[in-house]
């Protein structure tokens, strides 16, 4: 295992540290170096590329502040939407926009909407990262007006505590405390507003190790991967309650995606 | 077992309409409505017993002590001590399981023995840096001693924490199945071993 994390200490020639210590050099090393610009462009370009049997882009699709308004959109998400009479996540959105603008099949669009290792990146990926650096600087602020958005709230504060599978594991088993590590990785305490604000912020992110923009929604589900659960549907009630669970907790904090990360 | 089951639900219940808007019927549709099975992650993996059931809540509103003391006492009378008497394993068999994380993820080979990523929350041998925090250190773990009582309390830890601690987050390795009883036994013998990295000096 020492092997393993070698290189990291090898090259960052420094010892290791109580917390996100190597990670945070890296990142300085890195600067202003994130090679998420490039998955910046390609979605932007996406967003304005004609596309599907109606071969048309995306620039009426609206995320909440009208048609075709992207900046600042990303930070108010999850929020409710008339048109579908629900509470959507950014993700979710996009693809419903994809459907009724470009009428392209939900069963396509959902067959591979994250990378897998390897790959060069998926197409909601792209659009995801672009829009959040459209929302780079503007504080979280999702909706909670309307009944639906503070249910949803409620049903991710459930969620998160909820213990399941072999290993009795929920969110909170590594994200309620502060300051605390699984094997070098520092974990978030989502229950606490710093922290939540820091994390919830700085997704998207590049994965250094995966070489891939990584999007909250695959983050989710990676999780629950690792909590042993069986898989996450993307824009699913779970996973829409603790977007929105943690978007307000982080509430009043500041968009920096897409961030850099291990 | 039956009205103490039947008890421990209807208190669970009045617990949960208490604390917010969701109702169980809410929270068990939502669950099911959003998760897929995927490889040996599958969907029952969702349903609870009554020990995920009581910890549900935030360590703020810790269940119910006369529940949480009932449930901790059937832990403790279902942990199944080794057949043979022998608790003591191999250390360096013991080491591998400490570092394998892999184990019942949907990503994971259900054909390779499963892990105890003991490492992912505890620090063991200080050679190994790459140990969290969320467990206690556990370095030096040797010097309590191989008596009688520290083995069965050790080996009571790995089975089923629970049995002490209710809502600890520590998975039960041994009444869930996770780790078999050799490989229990190897982690025992990485914990308590003179000779474990575990109990040397770096």
């Amino acid at each position: 295992m020492i092997k393993k994390w070698a290189w990291l200490i090898g090259i960052l020639a420094m010892p290791v540290l109580s917390d996100d210590g190597i990670f945070d050099e890296y990142r300085d090393l890195m600067g202003d170096d994130n090679p998420a610009i490039f998955v910046i462009d390609e979605g932007e370009a996406l967003w304005f590329e004609a596309q599907g049997p109606l071969d048309t882009s995306l620039e009426r699709c609206d995320l909440g502040l009208g048609p075709g308004v992207t900046a600042g959109a990303y930070a108010r998400f999850p929020r409710y939407f008339e048109d579908t009479d629900s509470v959507m996540d950014i993700e979710s959105r996009l693809l419903h926009c994809m459907q009724t603008l470009q009428g392209r099949e939900r069963a396509v669009l959902l067959a591979k909407p994250y990378s897998l290792r390897g790959d060069l990146g998926t197409e909601l990926e792209a659009l995801v990262t672009w829009l959040a650096a459209e929302s780079e600087g503007a504080v979280i602020a999702p909706e909670q007006a309307h009944p639906a958005e503070r249910e949803m709230y409620a049903l991710g504060e459930e969620i998160f505590f909820y213990r399941a599978g072999p290993h009795d594991f929920s969110c909170a088993t590594c994200h309620e405390q502060s300051n605390m590590r699984i094997r070098l990785q520092a974990l978030p305490n989502l229950t606490n507003h710093d922290a939540a604000a820091e994390a919830f912020g700085s997704w998207p992110a590049y994965r250094i190790s995966e070489g891939l923009v990584r999007t909250m929604g695959w983050r989710l589900q990676d999780c629950f991967r690792q909590q042993r659960w069986p898989g996450l549907r993307l824009g699913s009630d779970v996973s829409v309650a603790l977007q929105t669970y943690m978007a307000v907790n982080a509430a009043g904090g500041v968009m920096t995606a897409p961030g850099l990360k291990r | 077992m039956r009205p103490l089951f039947k008890t421990i639900v209807l208190l669970l219940g009045a617990g949960t309409l208490s604390t917010g808007v969701v109702s169980s019927e809410r929270l068990d549709a939502a669950l099911a409505g959003s998760f897929v099975d995927n490889g040996q992650a599958t969907l029952d993996r969702l349903e609870q017993d009554p020990v995920q059931q009581a910890c549900n809540q935030s360590r703020s509103t810790p269940p119910d002590p006369a529940i949480a003391s009932n449930l901790r006492q059937e832990r403790l009378d279902a942990v199944v001590f080794p057949l043979d008497g022998e608790f003591l394993g191999d250390w360096q068999r013991g080491a591998e399981v400490a570092d394998n994380g892999r184990g019942l993820q949907s990503s994971d080979d259900p054909e390779q023995p499963n892990g105890g990523n003991c490492y992912a929350c505890h620090q063991l041998a200080p050679d190994e840096v790459a140990y969290g925090t969320l467990g206690p250190s556990l370095t030096g773990y040797g010097a309590r001693g191989q008596s009688e009582p520290m083995l069965r309390y050790t080996w009571t830890k790995l089975w089923d924490t629970h049995a002490y601690n209710l809502c600890s987050h520590m998975p039960r390795f041994g009444a869930q199945g996770i780790l078999t009883e050799q490989q229990l036994k190897d982690i025992m013998a990485f914990l308590l071993d003179p000779a474990s990295p575990v109990n040397q000096d770096l």
